[in-house]
């Protein structure tokens, strides 16, 4: 097995080394494929681990240092700093010639034809792409265990989950398999997993990154984001992916900062910059349900914001608690549509049974898991005639409520609101799937942010019971250049935190021949749901 | 009783309400909310599809603008209302050949809304209300066979989902077969004239359907509604809609229930027959399409298209009938394009030919020579023609310099060959002598030759004065107009007057 | 707001093409009925006067000028086809007439 310390080194290092030529980008993903072969049968993180075509990404990354570091400095500089860097995609995520299962059985076997906007900006940066990473099926969870292919374990316990649906991409960065990997967050997919995995993930504003190439969830309100271990890195991977595309029609033609590419290196100095900041803390953010440990991690984070100069204001968002009922109507009935085509015509899982109809049942029933059917008929129930005013029209109003109280936040001159990411840290397999609603409560910091469209980050701020808990700072449209150079300021605070050393016990105590997240889940109690 | 007595008579019991609506695939290069080409009629088939249009995974639609302008365009030359802003919606609906599962439609901010068009019918003119016209995606084409084992299978070619479609649709206000038949008609005029569409029903690129319905004569309340589709010509429409009248009005007298439903129009039987029952309503479940921003039109994007409108067909014919032509001149010339170049381009390269004259040498002889050749020059003339050559010729005629005889073989040459009429008519020797002096020494010389004929006139027998007369024509070839020679012949003659 | 009755439920699932056996069916109305009651709490909202928000991102007409590309080759788009005969794909027949909509 090749040395594996590069896997924990972040992805700004990787990137000084390789232009440095104290590494390459063989070597890096050489160290990667193997951590991710070697963790993935406790983990169940990656669907597909894609040596062949990472290698070759690898040897063309390096061909293109080497032939820049030929042309001189100018030449080294300009390339992506992602060049050769190890980057894992959600399997929604299209690649061509690659599988795109979205987690669904349905889309078993189903090999896309063109590459997605997203992967075609890593190409063009010199990412390596290593593998497509377990999901929620169609994004639709919070667990990663509603996946056709089995669950993801949390690298941290592995009788846990990794949060979802981002479950995946999350586990993989926090066990070290990629320093990167692309997420999408419908209500939270991209930040809770990464709370309940320990590491960054940034949902930005709806709009920032193309959708094109994304299989769709609920389309007014998915967005792709990355997922990484620290600030920088997620800042590196945005740039790398953010940017208007013709071919989404809600991607924005906003300018992308080029701060994301200097986010101070310096813990001091990202500290420093929280002077004379403002930052809001919603009151209905806090709220009972939320686990004390959780609560307490999330309040001495804003206590070492204010330490470090920061001005902390109570702002209320007081429409929060209508959300999740408003968000359980909207992503169901955009999902009800998107989902239509899984018919058995085209592609993808077809069942035959008679007439067209027959084939539609067949193929639809067998070929979708139970969490999607539930959200099918939720959002089909929720468009039906004489229902249509009741359900989607008062959940779209909802929304213009909802987006309204952060407008009144951010018009008050906060910078931004900084709240918990999920009310609760990893939850043992199987603990919630027999009852979607508890399931759904735990988006519940979340999904107000995709209902306004606003950008979202969380970031690591300890643990709780040996579980880490996810900080979340929420700013207005295109401010994620902002809650990253936040994000740095606290990493910056809290760089001598002894939490910070602490690593995922998983990355030592995998066991080759144990137990996959699977057989874990099965042994446990709750297990027999699914 | 005959069919059109039968019709006749269910007409005077029942009044038929009538609704149109028209489906038309709006001309443009590439599709609705995808860039491949729209294919021709004869592509291959799946040969123009892409990832967008086939609704693979992870694709989104972004908008074709001269499709969205096509239907602004329409909107404009019915009197209809832009709403100031508008937006795509979802219509849901599980069917083969629609790949995404829903269509990307408008359903209640259709582009344009309350237009109308008026048409001539032989009860005079009569307006029909447009309630909107909105765009949308058009769907696959399913070709129902058998698999090689045998089994019932369709077959499915996406070459046409996606291409753009324009659906327009009426109030109720259609009262017969004939007033369906004409809106089709002039509908089809106005989108060909305001170049929005091919429109040829041959092809599927417009597709009439109706919805029929009977009420006793003097009643409010509208009568069970049955949708008839599958008309594939002008005539079809008139056609199935008098067949459905006289269907629903002869079940109507035996006391049969009509059902709400869906017929088809069997062309070779001259027969509707019953496609689909409407068992219960449709539930669409139409929802605000996430994936696309909204329209605003604003008065700028709208005047612009307003100024790049043609003269629309109505106002053409008017001006037309204000030239003195009659209205059938009228029409004809407005419904043929061909025919309509030509005699505006004509009346252009000589303003001071009667207008009437002009009509009567499009539609004849150059009508003529322009249905023997597909040929058309850069302005669209037939064959090698030039207005001026055209012009030059009538106006030869009108000076009675060119016998309308010859005038007929000068256009055809001039049309087939390209070579100026007037070098033609010389060549041919078609130029007339009209000229009372140049006439009268021809004149002259054959009353010399012929004493005995002369004798005979002056005798009274009239027939040898045609003698006279053609021999005159004679000695000039042909050339000397007849009309001179014979009032040359009598005045000498001494007898004028009726011969 | 409304209760689901077991009927509706198949209603909703025939809407949706979705075939599901009885247990489905009967776990399902559950569950939906159980997640309709925390819909319950949107009726506390006054939001006649409030307009809806379909999208949140402030962009409109985002137009494509009306340029054709080339399309994929016809064994690219068949290529995923569960079922192909020659260059059409193949369904079932298609019972009970007409259905399609526009």
């Amino acid at each position: 097995m090749p040395d594996l310390a590069s896997t924990r080194l972040a992805a700004h290092e990787m990137a000084a080394r390789l232009r440095a030529g104290s590494v390459s980008s063989r070597e890096l993903t050489e160290a990667h494929l193997a951590a991710a072969e070697a963790g993935n049968h406790a983990l169940n993180a990656w669907l597909v681990i894609d040596r062949d075509a990472a290698l070759a990404a690898a040897a063309a990354a390096d061909a293109r240092i080497a032939a820049a570091r030929a042309d001189g400095s100018a030449a080294l500089a300009a390339l992506h700093p992602l060049c050769g860097v190890p980057v894992g995609l959600k399997d929604l995520v299209t690649v061509s010639g690659g599988q795109c299962t979205a987690g669904s059985r349905i889309l078993d076997g189903y090999v896309a034809p063109f590459d997605a906007h997203v992967t075609e900006r890593l190409r063009d940066a010199g990412a390596v792409i290593a593998g497509k990473l377990n999901m929620d099926e169609f994004a639709m969870g919070s667990s990663t265990e509603h996946s056709a292919y089995g669950p993801t374990a949390n690298p941290w316990d592995l009788e846990r989950v990794p949060g979802g649906s981002s479950g995946g991409s999350a586990a993989a960065v926090a066990a070290r398999h990629v320093p990167l990997a692309i997420g999408t967050d419908t209500g939270g997919s991209i930040r809770q997993p990464a709370a309940l995995c320990g590491i960054v993930g940034l949902k930005p504003t709806y709009g920032r990154v193309s959708r094109y190439g994304i299989v769709a969830f609920a389309s007014s309100l998915d967005q792709v984001g990355p997922l990484a271990r620290d600030a920088r890195d997620a800042a590196l991977l945005l740039h790398a992916i953010a940017g208007r595309d013709r071919r989404d029609a809600t991607s924005a033609p906003v300018p992308v900062p080029e701060e994301l590419l200097a986010l101070p290196a310096s813990d001091d100095e990202a500290a420093a910059s929280l002077r004379g900041v403002r930052l809001g803390l919603p009151r209905e953010y806090f709220v009972a349900g939320m686990e004390p440990g959780v609560e307490a991690r999330v309040r001495d984070a804003v206590a070492a914001f204010e330490a470090a100069g920061a001005t902390i204001v109570d702002v209320s968002l007081p429409h929060t608690e209508y959300g999740l009922a408003a968000y359980y109507i909207v992503a169901p009935a955009e999902a009800s549509a998107n989902l239509a085509r899984y018919d058995g015509v085209r592609y993808g899982h077809a069942v035959r049974g008679g007439d067209v109809l027959g084939s539609y049942l067949a193929s639809r029933g067998t070929g979708f898991g139970p969490e999607v059917k539930r959200r099918i008929m939720l959002g089909t129930y929720a468009l039906s005639a004489g229902y249509y005013d009741a359900y989607y029209l008062k959940a779209q109003k909802v929304r213009t409520l909802i987006k309204g109280d952060f407008d009144t936040a951010f018009a008050a001159g906060v910078d931004a609101l900084v709240a918990p990411t999920s009310p609760f840290v990893a939850w043992p397999l199987g603990a919630k799937l027999a009852d979607p609603v508890a399931m759904y409560l735990s988006d519940a910091c979340t999904l107000p942010v995709n209902l306004a469209g606003l950008p979202g980050i969380s970031v690591p701020c300890g643990l709780s019971d040996g579980l880490p808990v996810g900080l979340q700072l929420i700013g207005p449209a295109w401010s994620e250049a902002r809650l990253l150079a936040l994000a740095r300021a606290y990493e910056g605070v809290t760089a001598g935190a002894p939490w910070r050393r602490l690593e995922p016990p998983g990355l030592v105590a995998i066991d080759p021949a144990g137990p996959t997240p699977a057989r874990r889940a099965i042994a446990l109690p709750g297990g027999h749901h699914r | 009783m005959s069919a059109p007595a039968a019709r006749a008579a269910a007409l005077e019991r029942y009044e038929a309400v009538i609704g149109i609506e028209v489906h038309c695939q709006v001309r443009t290069a590439s599709k609705m909310f995808c860039a491949c080409a729209v294919p021709p009629p004869d592509a291959a088939p799946n040969t123009h599809t892409c990832p967008v249009c086939l609704a693979l995974p992870g694709t989104l639609p972004t908008i074709n603008r001269a499709a969205v302008e096509h239907v602004l365009t329409t909107g404009l030359a019915i009197g209809a209302s832009v709403p100031p802003a508008t937006r795509w919606d979802r219509k849901n609906y599980f069917y083969p050949d629609l790949p995404k599962g829903y269509q990307i439609s408008q359903y209640d901010l259709p582009l344009a809304a309350n237009g109308s068009l008026t048409v001539e019918t032989s009860e005079g003119p009569v307006t029909i209300g447009i309630t909107r016209a909105h765009l949308e995606e058009d769907t696959a084409k399913l070709i129902h066979a058998a698999a090689p084992d045998g089994r019932r299978v369709s077959l499915v070619d996406f070459n046409r989902a996606g291409v753009p479609l324009m659906e327009i649709v009426t109030e109720p206000d259609v009262r017969s077969a004939e007033q369906a038949r004409r809106y089709a008609e002039e509908l089809r005029l106005l989108l060909r004239a305001i170049d929005v569409s091919d429109a040829e029903m041959e092809n599927g690129q417009l597709r009439v359907e109706a919805n029929v319905s009977l009420r006793p004569r003097g009643t409010g309340p509208f009568g069970t509604r049955v949708e008839v589709k599958n008309m594939n010509s002008i005539r079809a429409v008139e056609r199935a809609i008098d067949f459905e009248i006289e269907r629903q009005a002869a079940a109507l007298d035996g006391g049969e229930p009509l059902r709400q439903e869906t017929r088809g129009w069997d062309d070779a039987a001259g027969a509707t027959y019953v496609m689909r029952v409407k068992e219960s309503s449709d539930d669409y479940r139409y929802f605000p399409e996430p994936d696309l921003p909204p329209l605003v039109i604003d008065a700028a994007w709208l005047a612009a298209l307003r100024a790049a409108l043609p003269e629309l067909p109505a106002a053409r014919r008017a001006r037309y009938r204000a030239l003195g032509l009659p209205a059938y001149d009228a029409a004809v010339l407005v419904n043929d394009e061909g025919m309509r170049v030509a005699f505006e381009a004509i009346l252009a390269a000589g303003p001071g030919l009667p207008p009437k004259e002009v009509a009567n040498l499009v539609t004849g002889d150059y009508g003529r020579a322009l249905n023997e050749t597909a040929e058309r020059t850069a302005s669209g003339l037939a064959g090698r023609a030039d207005a001026a050559s055209l012009a030059h010729v009538l106006g030869e005629v009108v000076a009675g310099r060119l016998s309308r005889a010859n005038a007929k073989e000068v256009v055809a040459e001039h049309v087939v060959g390209g070579r100026p009429a007037a070098a033609v008519i010389a060549e041919r020797g078609f130029a007339q002598i009209s000229d009372a002096d140049a006439v009268g020494r021809i004149v002259d010389a054959v009353l010399a030759a012929n004493p005995a004929a002369v004798a005979d006139v002056r005798a009274g027998r009239s027939q040898a004065l045609g003698f006279l007369v053609g021999q005159a024509m004679k000695a000039s070839r042909g050339q000397a107009n007849a009309a001179v020679v014979q009032a040359a012949v009598r005045e000498r003659l001494g007898r004028g007057g009726d011969g | 707001m409304g209760t689901l009755s077991r009927a509706d439920v198949a209603h909703v699932a025939h809407l949706a093409r979705l075939g599901l056996r009885e247990e489905e069916l009967a776990r399902l109305e559950g569950e939906l009925n159980h997640i309709l009651d925390q819909y319950a709490i949107l009726a506390r909202l006054a939001t006649d006067a409030i307009p809806p928000t379909a999208q949140t991102i402030a962009l409109e007409n985002i137009l494509r000028e009306d340029v054709a590309r080339p399309s994929l080759p016809v064994d690219v788009a068949l290529g995923n086809a569960p079922d192909r005969q020659g260059d059409h794909l193949v369904v079932p027949a298609i019972l009970g007439g007409d259905g399609g909509g526009g």
